[in-house]
Protein backbone atom coordinates (compact mmCIF):
# COMPACT_ATOMS: atom_id res chain seq x y z
CA UNK A 1 0.00 0.00 0.00
CA UNK A 2 2.97 2.60 0.39
CA UNK A 3 3.79 2.24 -3.14
CA UNK A 4 0.54 3.68 -4.00
CA UNK A 5 0.33 6.38 -1.45
CA UNK A 6 3.68 7.08 -2.46
CA UNK A 7 2.18 7.81 -6.02
CA UNK A 8 -0.37 9.53 -4.51
CA UNK A 9 1.90 12.02 -2.73
CA UNK A 10 4.38 12.39 -5.70
CA UNK A 11 1.61 13.09 -8.47
CA UNK A 12 3.31 16.15 -9.56
CA UNK A 13 6.69 14.82 -9.94
CA UNK A 14 5.73 11.70 -11.61
CA UNK A 15 4.38 14.05 -14.26
CA UNK A 16 7.18 16.17 -14.82
CA UNK A 17 9.53 12.74 -14.96
CA UNK A 18 7.26 11.35 -17.10
CA UNK A 19 7.27 14.52 -19.24
CA UNK A 20 11.06 14.33 -19.08
CA UNK A 21 10.80 10.83 -20.57
CA UNK A 22 8.65 11.37 -23.43
CA UNK A 23 10.72 14.59 -24.31
CA UNK A 24 13.57 11.92 -24.43
CA UNK A 25 12.53 9.50 -26.24
CA UNK A 26 10.08 11.51 -28.43
CA UNK A 27 13.54 13.36 -29.79
CA UNK A 28 15.56 10.35 -30.57
CA UNK A 29 12.67 8.88 -32.21
CA UNK A 30 12.02 11.63 -34.58
CA UNK A 31 15.93 12.14 -35.11
CA UNK A 32 15.84 8.27 -35.34
CA UNK A 33 13.03 7.78 -38.22
CA UNK A 34 14.89 10.97 -39.90
CA UNK A 35 17.59 8.76 -40.12
CA UNK A 36 16.69 5.49 -39.89
CA UNK A 37 13.79 5.66 -42.95
CA UNK A 38 16.22 7.38 -45.30
CA UNK A 39 18.71 4.33 -44.62
CA UNK A 40 16.51 1.92 -45.12
CA UNK A 41 15.33 3.07 -48.43
CA UNK A 42 18.77 3.88 -49.18
CA UNK A 43 19.87 0.35 -48.97
CA UNK A 44 17.15 -1.32 -51.21
CA UNK A 45 19.06 -0.03 -53.75
CA UNK A 46 22.31 -2.12 -52.87
CA UNK A 47 22.18 -6.06 -51.59
CA UNK A 48 25.61 -5.52 -50.49
CA UNK A 49 25.04 -2.64 -49.07
CA UNK A 50 22.00 -3.33 -47.39
CA UNK A 51 23.75 -6.81 -45.62
CA UNK A 52 26.98 -4.38 -43.79
CA UNK A 53 24.15 -1.49 -42.89
CA UNK A 54 22.01 -4.40 -40.97
CA UNK A 55 24.81 -6.36 -39.71
CA UNK A 56 26.17 -3.06 -37.91
CA UNK A 57 23.30 -1.69 -37.05
CA UNK A 58 22.40 -5.53 -35.04
CA UNK A 59 25.73 -4.80 -33.68
CA UNK A 60 25.41 -1.88 -32.35
CA UNK A 61 22.27 -3.11 -30.35
CA UNK A 62 24.40 -5.64 -28.80
CA UNK A 63 25.68 -3.09 -26.43
CA UNK A 64 24.95 -2.43 -23.10
CA UNK A 65 23.00 0.61 -23.18
CA UNK A 66 25.17 1.19 -19.98
CA UNK A 67 27.91 0.64 -21.49
CA UNK A 68 27.35 3.39 -24.46
CA UNK A 69 26.42 5.98 -22.29
CA UNK A 70 29.70 5.14 -20.42
CA UNK A 71 31.66 5.44 -23.95
CA UNK A 72 29.80 8.86 -25.05
CA UNK A 73 31.47 10.33 -21.63
CA UNK A 74 34.97 11.09 -22.90
CA UNK A 75 33.60 11.97 -26.67
CA UNK A 76 30.84 14.34 -25.34
CA UNK A 77 33.40 15.93 -22.78
CA UNK A 78 35.25 17.69 -25.42
CA UNK A 79 32.73 19.84 -26.11
CA UNK A 80 31.07 19.79 -22.42
CA UNK A 81 28.19 17.37 -22.89
CA UNK A 82 29.48 14.45 -21.60
CA UNK A 83 26.59 13.79 -19.23
CA UNK A 84 22.71 14.52 -19.23
CA UNK A 85 20.31 14.96 -22.38
CA UNK A 86 22.49 15.31 -25.01
CA UNK A 87 24.25 11.67 -24.65
CA UNK A 88 21.12 10.32 -23.91
CA UNK A 89 19.55 11.26 -27.15
CA UNK A 90 22.19 10.17 -29.11
CA UNK A 91 22.46 6.96 -27.56
CA UNK A 92 18.93 6.02 -28.19
CA UNK A 93 19.33 7.19 -31.42
CA UNK A 94 21.78 4.73 -31.95
CA UNK A 95 19.79 2.11 -30.56
CA UNK A 96 16.23 2.68 -32.56
CA UNK A 97 18.10 2.81 -35.78
CA UNK A 98 17.79 -1.19 -36.29
CA UNK A 99 14.38 -1.29 -36.08
CA UNK A 100 13.92 1.83 -38.02
CA UNK A 101 16.03 0.58 -40.54
CA UNK A 102 15.48 -2.91 -40.76
CA UNK A 103 11.62 -2.78 -41.13
CA UNK A 104 11.94 0.18 -43.91
CA UNK A 105 14.55 -2.12 -45.97
CA UNK A 106 12.20 -5.11 -45.44
CA UNK A 107 8.82 -3.20 -46.40
CA UNK A 108 9.83 -1.77 -49.42
CA UNK A 109 11.65 -5.03 -50.97
CA UNK A 110 8.50 -6.77 -50.29
CA UNK A 111 6.89 -4.53 -52.61
CA UNK A 112 5.42 -6.51 -55.43
CA UNK A 113 7.87 -6.29 -57.95
CA UNK A 114 5.28 -5.91 -60.89
CA UNK A 115 3.95 -2.79 -59.00
CA UNK A 116 7.80 -1.61 -59.32
CA UNK A 117 7.26 -2.15 -62.74
CA UNK A 118 4.03 -0.55 -63.24
CA UNK A 119 5.44 2.69 -61.91
CA UNK A 120 8.38 2.63 -63.56
CA UNK A 121 6.71 1.93 -67.44
CA UNK A 122 3.90 4.57 -66.91
CA UNK A 123 6.99 7.69 -66.02
CA UNK A 124 7.20 7.69 -62.40
CA UNK A 125 10.11 9.10 -60.81
CA UNK A 126 12.37 7.16 -58.46
CA UNK A 127 10.72 9.47 -56.05
CA UNK A 128 7.02 9.48 -57.23
CA UNK A 129 7.26 5.95 -56.91
CA UNK A 130 8.47 6.12 -53.28
CA UNK A 131 5.89 9.10 -52.19
CA UNK A 132 2.77 7.35 -54.45
CA UNK A 133 3.59 3.95 -54.43
CA UNK A 134 6.22 1.88 -51.83
CA UNK A 135 5.94 4.43 -49.22
CA UNK A 136 2.36 4.07 -48.61
CA UNK A 137 2.42 0.18 -48.76
CA UNK A 138 5.59 0.10 -46.42
CA UNK A 139 4.30 2.79 -44.04
CA UNK A 140 2.47 -0.65 -41.89
CA UNK A 141 5.85 -2.27 -41.49
CA UNK A 142 7.45 0.67 -40.90
CA UNK A 143 5.48 1.95 -38.03
CA UNK A 144 5.79 -1.07 -36.74
CA UNK A 145 9.37 -0.80 -36.57
CA UNK A 146 8.99 2.62 -35.45
CA UNK A 147 6.64 0.96 -32.16
CA UNK A 148 9.42 -1.64 -31.59
CA UNK A 149 11.77 1.20 -31.29
CA UNK A 150 9.93 3.24 -28.98
CA UNK A 151 8.88 0.44 -26.35
CA UNK A 152 12.72 -0.59 -26.82
CA UNK A 153 13.50 3.32 -26.04
CA UNK A 154 11.17 3.81 -23.02
CA UNK A 155 13.14 0.95 -21.49
CA UNK A 156 16.42 2.16 -22.10
CA UNK A 157 16.00 5.72 -21.60
CA UNK A 158 15.13 4.53 -17.82
CA UNK A 159 18.78 3.60 -17.57
CA UNK A 160 19.67 7.40 -18.56
CA UNK A 161 19.02 8.57 -15.43
CA UNK A 162 22.77 7.19 -14.26
CA UNK A 163 23.89 10.13 -16.30
CA UNK A 164 21.82 12.31 -15.75
CA UNK A 165 19.36 12.51 -17.84
CA UNK A 166 16.31 12.43 -15.38
CA UNK A 167 13.13 10.67 -16.48
CA UNK A 168 11.28 7.88 -14.66
CA UNK A 169 14.18 6.07 -14.24
CA UNK A 170 15.28 8.34 -11.63
CA UNK A 171 12.80 6.80 -9.34
CA UNK A 172 14.08 3.16 -9.90
CA UNK A 173 17.48 4.74 -9.53
CA UNK A 174 16.94 6.39 -6.14
CA UNK A 175 14.38 3.55 -5.23
CA UNK A 176 17.83 1.07 -5.67
CA UNK A 177 20.29 3.17 -4.14
CA UNK A 178 17.94 4.37 -1.19
CA UNK A 179 16.20 0.77 -0.81
CA UNK A 180 13.08 1.93 -1.01
CA UNK A 181 10.82 -0.20 -3.07
CA UNK A 182 8.00 2.24 -3.40
CA UNK A 183 10.43 4.73 -5.63
CA UNK A 184 11.73 1.55 -7.16
CA UNK A 185 8.06 0.09 -7.96
CA UNK A 186 6.38 3.76 -8.84
CA UNK A 187 9.22 3.85 -11.31
CA UNK A 188 8.88 0.71 -12.88
CA UNK A 189 4.90 0.85 -13.41
CA UNK A 190 5.29 3.90 -14.89
CA UNK A 191 7.98 2.90 -17.67
CA UNK A 192 5.43 -0.44 -18.07
CA UNK A 193 2.65 2.31 -18.50
CA UNK A 194 4.11 4.62 -20.54
CA UNK A 195 5.36 1.54 -22.66
CA UNK A 196 1.77 0.34 -23.61
CA UNK A 197 0.35 3.78 -24.42
CA UNK A 198 3.24 4.41 -26.39
CA UNK A 199 2.54 1.52 -28.67
CA UNK A 200 -1.21 1.60 -29.02
CA UNK A 201 -1.17 4.93 -29.68
CA UNK A 202 1.17 4.08 -32.59
CA UNK A 203 -0.65 1.33 -33.50
CA UNK A 204 -4.00 3.35 -33.75
CA UNK A 205 -1.91 6.27 -35.77
CA UNK A 206 -0.99 3.11 -37.94
CA UNK A 207 -4.28 1.93 -38.99
CA UNK A 208 -5.21 5.77 -39.64
CA UNK A 209 -2.26 6.34 -41.76
CA UNK A 210 -3.07 2.78 -43.45
CA UNK A 211 -4.98 3.32 -46.55
CA UNK A 212 -8.17 1.36 -46.59
CA UNK A 213 -7.19 -0.66 -49.71
CA UNK A 214 -4.43 -2.32 -48.16
CA UNK A 215 -6.21 -3.51 -45.34
CA UNK A 216 -6.10 -7.17 -44.42
CA UNK A 217 -9.73 -6.54 -42.60
CA UNK A 218 -12.09 -3.84 -44.02
CA UNK B 1 4.31 4.78 -86.58
CA UNK B 2 6.80 2.80 -84.71
CA UNK B 3 10.12 2.02 -86.45
CA UNK B 4 12.74 -0.93 -84.82
CA UNK B 5 16.08 -0.10 -86.39
CA UNK B 6 17.99 -2.89 -86.38
CA UNK B 7 17.44 -3.31 -82.63
CA UNK B 8 20.12 -5.29 -80.61
CA UNK B 9 20.15 -6.17 -76.96
CA UNK B 10 22.81 -8.36 -75.58
CA UNK B 11 22.75 -9.45 -71.70
CA UNK B 12 26.35 -10.58 -71.55
CA UNK B 13 27.38 -12.94 -73.90
CA UNK B 14 23.45 -13.90 -74.74
CA UNK B 15 21.56 -11.90 -77.63
CA UNK B 16 18.53 -11.34 -76.64
CA UNK B 17 17.14 -9.05 -79.52
CA UNK B 18 19.27 -9.82 -82.66
CA UNK B 19 18.99 -6.70 -85.25
CA UNK B 20 15.09 -6.43 -85.32
CA UNK B 21 13.94 -3.93 -87.84
CA UNK B 22 10.74 -3.48 -88.29
CA UNK B 23 7.51 -0.79 -88.97
CA UNK B 24 4.11 -0.69 -87.32
CA UNK B 25 2.17 1.35 -88.82
CA UNK B 26 -0.03 4.15 -86.79
CA UNK B 27 -2.94 2.60 -85.35
CA UNK B 28 -1.93 -0.92 -86.05
CA UNK B 29 -2.45 -3.54 -83.72
CA UNK B 30 1.11 -5.67 -83.62
CA UNK B 31 1.37 -8.82 -82.12
CA UNK B 32 4.99 -10.18 -81.19
CA UNK B 33 4.74 -13.38 -81.04
CA UNK B 34 7.08 -16.70 -80.08
CA UNK B 35 7.96 -18.81 -77.87
CA UNK B 36 9.62 -17.58 -74.24
CA UNK B 37 12.72 -16.34 -74.57
CA UNK B 38 12.61 -15.42 -77.96
CA UNK B 39 13.48 -11.61 -77.24
CA UNK B 40 9.59 -10.39 -78.06
CA UNK B 41 9.29 -8.79 -74.61
CA UNK B 42 12.49 -7.83 -74.37
CA UNK B 43 12.05 -6.08 -77.92
CA UNK B 44 8.67 -4.70 -76.44
CA UNK B 45 10.48 -2.80 -72.87
CA UNK B 46 13.18 -1.16 -75.27
CA UNK B 47 10.15 0.72 -76.94
CA UNK B 48 9.30 2.74 -73.75
CA UNK B 49 13.54 2.19 -72.70
CA UNK B 50 12.56 -0.09 -69.61
CA UNK B 51 15.49 -1.98 -71.13
CA UNK B 52 17.97 0.16 -73.13
CA UNK B 53 19.12 -0.89 -76.23
CA UNK B 54 22.71 -2.34 -77.09
CA UNK B 55 22.39 -0.76 -80.85
CA UNK B 56 19.95 0.02 -82.85
CA UNK B 57 17.34 2.69 -82.91
CA UNK B 58 13.81 3.16 -82.12
CA UNK B 59 11.43 6.10 -84.03
CA UNK B 60 8.35 6.57 -82.66
CA UNK B 61 6.38 9.15 -84.89
CA UNK B 62 9.87 10.10 -86.75
CA UNK B 63 11.67 10.97 -83.41
CA UNK B 64 14.42 9.09 -82.00
CA UNK B 65 12.89 8.03 -78.44
CA UNK B 66 17.17 7.80 -77.20
CA UNK B 67 17.02 11.41 -77.67
CA UNK B 68 14.15 11.88 -75.17
CA UNK B 69 14.19 11.83 -71.46
CA UNK B 70 12.99 8.18 -70.24
CA UNK B 71 10.23 9.99 -68.10
CA UNK B 72 8.80 12.02 -70.45
CA UNK B 73 8.78 9.17 -73.48
CA UNK B 74 6.89 6.58 -70.33
CA UNK B 75 4.58 9.28 -69.58
CA UNK B 76 3.91 9.26 -73.42
CA UNK B 77 3.32 5.58 -73.82
CA UNK B 78 0.92 3.53 -72.48
CA UNK B 79 1.92 0.17 -70.50
CA UNK B 80 -0.21 -2.39 -69.50
CA UNK B 81 1.23 -5.78 -67.61
CA UNK B 82 0.10 -9.32 -66.88
CA UNK B 83 0.43 -8.54 -63.71
CA UNK B 84 -1.60 -5.50 -63.84
CA UNK B 85 -0.11 -3.91 -61.09
CA UNK B 86 -2.37 -1.67 -59.61
CA UNK B 87 -1.74 0.15 -57.02
CA UNK B 88 -3.29 -1.04 -53.52
CA UNK B 89 -3.35 1.98 -51.42
CA UNK B 90 -5.27 3.82 -54.23
CA UNK B 91 -8.61 4.09 -55.18
CA UNK B 92 -9.72 2.76 -58.24
CA UNK B 93 -9.99 6.46 -59.57
CA UNK B 94 -6.81 7.33 -58.20
CA UNK B 95 -5.02 4.12 -60.01
CA UNK B 96 -6.94 5.52 -63.16
CA UNK B 97 -5.15 8.67 -63.06
CA UNK B 98 -1.71 8.33 -62.18
CA UNK B 99 -0.16 9.34 -65.53
CA UNK B 100 -2.80 12.88 -65.78
CA UNK B 101 -1.82 13.31 -62.48
CA UNK B 102 1.87 12.63 -63.03
CA UNK B 103 1.54 15.30 -66.15
CA UNK B 104 -0.08 17.63 -63.80
CA UNK B 105 -3.61 17.92 -65.58
CA UNK B 106 -6.45 19.74 -63.52
CA UNK B 107 -7.98 17.47 -61.17
CA UNK B 108 -11.56 17.90 -62.36
CA UNK B 109 -10.67 16.69 -66.00
CA UNK B 110 -8.89 13.73 -64.87
CA UNK B 111 -11.53 12.90 -62.64
CA UNK B 112 -14.22 13.20 -65.16
CA UNK B 113 -11.78 11.12 -67.94
CA UNK B 114 -11.46 8.29 -65.41
CA UNK B 115 -15.35 8.22 -65.18
CA UNK B 116 -15.92 7.87 -69.07
CA UNK B 117 -12.93 5.39 -69.33
CA UNK B 118 -14.53 3.14 -66.88
CA UNK B 119 -17.62 3.36 -68.83
CA UNK B 120 -16.33 1.92 -71.84
CA UNK B 121 -14.91 -1.04 -70.16
CA UNK B 122 -18.39 -1.53 -69.04
CA UNK B 123 -17.69 -0.84 -65.06
CA UNK B 124 -20.27 1.87 -63.78
CA UNK B 125 -18.18 4.87 -62.65
CA UNK B 126 -20.89 5.05 -59.44
CA UNK B 127 -20.06 1.94 -58.00
CA UNK B 128 -16.20 0.91 -59.25
CA UNK B 129 -14.45 4.18 -58.64
CA UNK B 130 -14.14 4.77 -54.93
CA UNK B 131 -13.27 1.34 -54.55
CA UNK B 132 -9.54 -0.54 -53.83
CA UNK B 133 -8.35 -2.54 -56.39
CA UNK B 134 -8.24 -5.72 -53.82
CA UNK B 135 -12.34 -4.94 -54.06
CA UNK B 136 -12.30 -6.50 -58.00
CA UNK B 137 -11.89 -9.53 -59.38
CA UNK B 138 -9.47 -10.21 -61.98
CA UNK B 139 -11.14 -9.40 -64.81
CA UNK B 140 -12.11 -5.89 -63.73
CA UNK B 141 -8.56 -5.48 -62.12
CA UNK B 142 -7.28 -5.75 -65.81
CA UNK B 143 -10.31 -3.63 -67.63
CA UNK B 144 -8.57 -1.00 -65.06
CA UNK B 145 -5.44 -1.91 -65.91
CA UNK B 146 -6.11 -1.18 -69.70
CA UNK B 147 -8.14 2.47 -69.11
CA UNK B 148 -4.97 3.44 -66.79
CA UNK B 149 -2.91 3.22 -69.36
CA UNK B 150 -5.15 5.15 -71.76
CA UNK B 151 -5.98 7.71 -69.19
CA UNK B 152 -3.82 10.46 -70.98
CA UNK B 153 -4.87 9.39 -74.26
CA UNK B 154 -0.92 8.36 -75.47
CA UNK B 155 -0.67 7.37 -79.01
CA UNK B 156 1.30 4.56 -78.45
CA UNK B 157 0.40 1.97 -76.21
CA UNK B 158 2.78 -1.63 -75.16
CA UNK B 159 0.83 -5.01 -73.18
CA UNK B 160 2.59 -7.29 -72.54
CA UNK B 161 0.89 -10.35 -71.86
CA UNK B 162 -2.08 -8.66 -70.87
CA UNK B 163 -4.93 -10.57 -70.87
CA UNK B 164 -2.56 -14.35 -69.90
CA UNK B 165 -3.58 -14.20 -66.06
CA UNK B 166 -7.18 -14.18 -66.62
CA UNK B 167 -9.75 -17.14 -66.66
CA UNK B 168 -10.47 -17.89 -70.96
CA UNK B 169 -13.96 -17.07 -71.00
CA UNK B 170 -13.32 -13.49 -69.58
CA UNK B 171 -9.94 -13.19 -71.51
CA UNK B 172 -12.36 -13.59 -74.68
CA UNK B 173 -14.90 -10.59 -73.09
CA UNK B 174 -11.82 -8.75 -72.50
CA UNK B 175 -10.02 -9.08 -75.92
CA UNK B 176 -13.53 -8.41 -77.56
CA UNK B 177 -13.89 -5.38 -75.46
CA UNK B 178 -10.49 -4.14 -76.17
CA UNK B 179 -10.84 -4.67 -79.80
CA UNK B 180 -13.97 -2.10 -79.75
CA UNK B 181 -12.35 0.03 -78.06
CA UNK B 182 -9.37 0.16 -80.14
CA UNK B 183 -11.57 0.46 -83.27
CA UNK B 184 -12.49 4.02 -81.90
CA UNK B 185 -9.47 5.15 -80.50
CA UNK B 186 -6.71 3.65 -82.94
CA UNK B 187 -3.59 3.67 -80.88
CA UNK B 188 -0.52 2.37 -82.11
CA UNK B 189 -0.33 -1.02 -80.35
CA UNK B 190 2.66 -3.46 -79.40
CA UNK B 191 1.17 -6.47 -77.79
CA UNK B 192 3.71 -9.96 -76.65
CA UNK B 193 1.69 -12.85 -76.29
CA UNK B 194 2.90 -16.49 -76.94
CA UNK B 195 -1.16 -17.31 -78.27
CA UNK B 196 -1.35 -17.96 -81.60
CA UNK B 197 -4.92 -17.58 -81.15
CA UNK B 198 -5.03 -14.27 -79.41
CA UNK B 199 -2.60 -13.06 -81.67
CA UNK B 200 -4.92 -13.77 -85.19
CA UNK B 201 -8.20 -12.08 -83.19
CA UNK B 202 -6.31 -9.08 -82.45
CA UNK B 203 -3.58 -8.48 -84.63
CA UNK B 204 -2.81 -6.00 -87.45
CA UNK B 205 0.13 -7.40 -88.09
CA UNK B 206 2.06 -10.17 -86.49
CA UNK B 207 6.00 -10.61 -85.76
CA UNK B 208 7.16 -13.97 -85.27
CA UNK B 209 10.58 -14.49 -82.74
CA UNK B 210 12.95 -16.98 -82.52
CA UNK B 211 16.06 -16.65 -80.35
CA UNK B 212 15.93 -13.13 -80.96
CA UNK B 213 15.42 -12.54 -84.54
CA UNK B 214 12.58 -11.78 -86.26
CA UNK B 215 11.35 -14.72 -88.62
CA UNK B 216 8.41 -12.95 -90.29
CA UNK B 217 6.15 -9.79 -89.72
CA UNK B 218 3.49 -9.87 -91.73
CA UNK B 219 -0.48 -9.42 -91.76
CA UNK B 220 -1.85 -12.50 -89.85
CA UNK B 221 -3.95 -14.21 -92.77
CA UNK B 222 -0.35 -13.92 -94.63
CA UNK B 223 1.16 -15.56 -92.06
CA UNK B 224 -1.50 -18.44 -91.79
CA UNK B 225 -1.42 -18.92 -95.26
CA UNK B 226 2.18 -18.55 -95.95
CA UNK B 227 4.63 -19.59 -93.21
CA UNK B 228 7.86 -18.28 -94.04
CA UNK B 229 9.63 -22.03 -92.55
CA UNK B 230 8.86 -24.52 -90.81
CA UNK B 231 9.70 -22.83 -87.57
CA UNK B 232 6.44 -20.45 -88.39
CA UNK B 233 4.66 -23.33 -89.73
CA UNK B 234 4.79 -25.20 -86.37
CA UNK B 235 4.18 -22.53 -84.57
CA UNK B 236 1.03 -21.12 -86.06
CA UNK B 237 -0.23 -24.44 -86.07
CA UNK B 238 -1.69 -27.67 -88.11
CA UNK B 239 -4.74 -25.83 -87.58
CA UNK B 240 -3.89 -22.96 -89.65
CA UNK B 241 -6.13 -23.00 -92.14
CA UNK B 242 -8.93 -23.32 -90.01
CA UNK B 243 -7.60 -20.53 -88.05
CA UNK B 244 -8.06 -17.91 -91.39
CA UNK B 245 -11.63 -18.83 -91.02
CA UNK B 246 -11.50 -16.21 -88.22
CA UNK B 247 -9.67 -13.56 -90.36
CA UNK B 248 -12.36 -13.37 -93.21
CA UNK B 249 -15.91 -11.43 -93.48
CA UNK B 250 -18.78 -13.31 -94.45
CA UNK B 251 -18.95 -10.10 -96.97
CA UNK B 252 -15.40 -10.99 -98.25
CA UNK B 253 -16.27 -14.40 -99.17
CA UNK B 254 -19.94 -13.86 -100.56
CA UNK B 255 -21.29 -14.54 -104.29
CA UNK B 256 -22.64 -10.54 -104.13
CA UNK B 257 -25.81 -9.68 -106.18
CA UNK B 258 -27.71 -12.62 -106.01
CA UNK B 259 -30.24 -13.90 -108.50
CA UNK B 260 -33.73 -14.21 -106.31
CA UNK B 261 -37.42 -14.54 -106.28
CA UNK B 262 -40.91 -12.81 -104.67
CA UNK B 263 -43.69 -14.70 -103.99
CA UNK B 264 -45.80 -13.49 -106.31
CA UNK B 265 -43.43 -14.78 -109.20
CA UNK B 266 -44.40 -18.38 -110.87
CA UNK B 267 -42.52 -21.59 -110.59
CA UNK B 268 -41.35 -21.63 -114.34
CA UNK B 269 -39.56 -18.15 -113.52
CA UNK B 270 -37.68 -19.53 -110.52
CA UNK B 271 -36.84 -22.78 -112.41
CA UNK B 272 -35.50 -20.47 -115.21
CA UNK B 273 -33.56 -18.46 -113.11
CA UNK B 274 -32.26 -21.43 -111.76
CA UNK B 275 -31.12 -22.85 -115.00
CA UNK B 276 -29.87 -19.49 -116.55
CA UNK B 277 -27.36 -18.98 -113.24
CA UNK B 278 -26.64 -22.56 -113.11
CA UNK B 279 -27.61 -23.43 -109.56
CA UNK B 280 -30.23 -25.83 -107.88
CA UNK B 281 -31.74 -23.51 -105.13
CA UNK B 282 -33.08 -19.41 -105.28
CA UNK B 283 -33.76 -17.51 -102.35
CA UNK B 284 -36.84 -15.52 -101.93
CA UNK B 285 -37.19 -12.45 -101.07
CA UNK B 286 -39.36 -10.07 -99.33
CA UNK B 287 -41.15 -6.81 -101.29
CA UNK B 288 -38.18 -4.85 -99.74
CA UNK B 289 -35.69 -7.04 -100.13
CA UNK B 290 -35.39 -9.36 -96.72
CA UNK B 291 -34.55 -13.08 -97.25
CA UNK B 292 -37.84 -14.96 -96.36
CA UNK B 293 -37.46 -18.70 -97.76
CA UNK B 294 -35.73 -20.63 -100.53
CA UNK B 295 -37.18 -22.96 -103.08
CA UNK B 296 -35.30 -26.23 -104.39
CA UNK B 297 -34.82 -27.19 -107.90
CA UNK B 298 -35.81 -30.56 -107.92
CA UNK B 299 -38.91 -30.05 -105.86
CA UNK B 300 -40.62 -27.61 -108.36
CA UNK B 301 -39.53 -28.86 -111.85
CA UNK B 302 -42.38 -29.49 -113.87
CA UNK B 303 -44.81 -27.75 -111.20
CA UNK B 304 -47.37 -24.84 -111.74
CA UNK B 305 -48.20 -22.34 -109.35
CA UNK B 306 -46.27 -19.78 -107.53
CA UNK B 307 -43.34 -19.70 -105.39
CA UNK B 308 -45.37 -18.31 -102.30
CA UNK B 309 -47.18 -21.71 -102.03
CA UNK B 310 -43.65 -23.89 -102.38
CA UNK B 311 -40.96 -22.05 -100.53
CA UNK B 312 -39.19 -23.17 -97.81
CA UNK B 313 -38.06 -21.96 -94.88
CA UNK B 314 -34.11 -20.83 -94.58
CA UNK B 315 -32.12 -23.45 -93.19
CA UNK B 316 -29.82 -20.71 -91.33
CA UNK B 317 -28.64 -17.15 -91.97
CA UNK B 318 -25.52 -15.51 -91.85
CA UNK B 319 -24.75 -11.89 -90.84
CA UNK B 320 -22.28 -10.33 -93.70
CA UNK B 321 -20.42 -9.17 -90.70
CA UNK B 322 -19.55 -12.10 -89.32
CA UNK B 323 -16.80 -14.25 -89.67
CA UNK B 324 -16.36 -17.33 -91.86
CA UNK B 325 -15.56 -19.44 -89.08
CA UNK B 326 -19.57 -18.51 -88.14
CA UNK B 327 -20.43 -19.47 -91.21
CA UNK B 328 -19.00 -22.86 -91.83
CA UNK B 329 -20.38 -23.69 -88.26
CA UNK B 330 -23.48 -22.69 -88.95
CA UNK B 331 -23.27 -24.95 -92.24
CA UNK B 332 -22.04 -27.58 -90.31
CA UNK B 333 -24.81 -27.52 -87.83
CA UNK B 334 -27.68 -27.23 -90.35
CA UNK B 335 -26.48 -29.73 -92.44
CA UNK B 336 -26.03 -27.67 -95.33
CA UNK B 337 -23.41 -26.57 -97.92
CA UNK B 338 -24.93 -23.28 -98.58
CA UNK B 339 -25.93 -20.38 -96.50
CA UNK B 340 -28.04 -16.77 -97.25
CA UNK B 341 -26.22 -13.41 -95.94
CA UNK B 342 -27.99 -11.14 -94.84
CA UNK B 343 -27.14 -7.30 -93.25
CA UNK B 344 -28.10 -6.25 -90.12
CA UNK B 345 -31.43 -5.53 -91.35
CA UNK B 346 -31.95 -8.85 -92.63
CA UNK B 347 -31.85 -7.73 -96.45
CA UNK B 348 -30.62 -10.45 -98.76
CA UNK B 349 -26.87 -9.46 -99.84
CA UNK B 350 -25.25 -13.08 -100.96
CA UNK B 351 -24.36 -16.52 -100.30
CA UNK B 352 -21.50 -18.14 -98.98
CA UNK B 353 -20.85 -21.66 -100.33
CA UNK B 354 -18.51 -24.46 -98.74
CA UNK B 355 -16.81 -24.74 -102.47
CA UNK B 356 -16.59 -21.06 -102.13
CA UNK B 357 -14.64 -20.85 -98.74
CA UNK B 358 -12.18 -23.25 -100.05
CA UNK B 359 -11.32 -21.89 -102.86
CA UNK B 360 -10.89 -18.82 -101.43
CA UNK B 361 -8.89 -20.40 -98.91
CA UNK B 362 -6.92 -22.12 -101.22
CA UNK B 363 -6.13 -19.71 -103.65
CA UNK B 364 -3.38 -17.88 -101.53
CA UNK B 365 -2.00 -21.21 -101.07
CA UNK B 366 -1.68 -21.90 -105.05
CA UNK B 367 -0.68 -18.00 -105.37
Amino acid sequence: MGTFQFIGENLPLIWTRTLEHIWLVGISIVIAICTGVPIGILITRSRALADRVLYVAAAVMTIPSIALFGLLIPVLSKIGQGIGFLPAVIALVIYAQLPIIRNTYTAIMNVDPSLREAAVGMGMTFLQRLRHVELPIALPVIINGVRNAVVLNIAVAAIATYIGAGGLGTFISRGISQTDPRQLLTGAIAVSVLAIVADFSLLALRRYLTSPGLRTNP
Amino acid sequence: MIRLDRLTKAFGSVTAVDGVTMDVPSGAVCVLLGPSGCGKTTTMKMINRLITPTSGKIFIDGRDTSTLDAVTLRRSIGYVIQQIGLFPNKTIEDNICVVPDLLGWDRKKSRKRAAELLELVNLDPSVFLRRYPKELSGGQQQRVGVVRALAADPPVLLMDEPFGAIDPINREVIQDEFMKLQAELKKTVVFVSHDIDEAVKMASHIAIFRDGKLIQFDKPDHILANPIDNFVADFVGGDRTLKRLRLVKVADAMQVAPVSVVAGDSLETAVARMEANNHTTIVMVGPRGRARGFLHLNDIRGKGGVVGDHVETLPGLINVNDDLRNAVSAMFSHGVTWLACVDDEGFYKGYVTQRGISQLLGASYRE
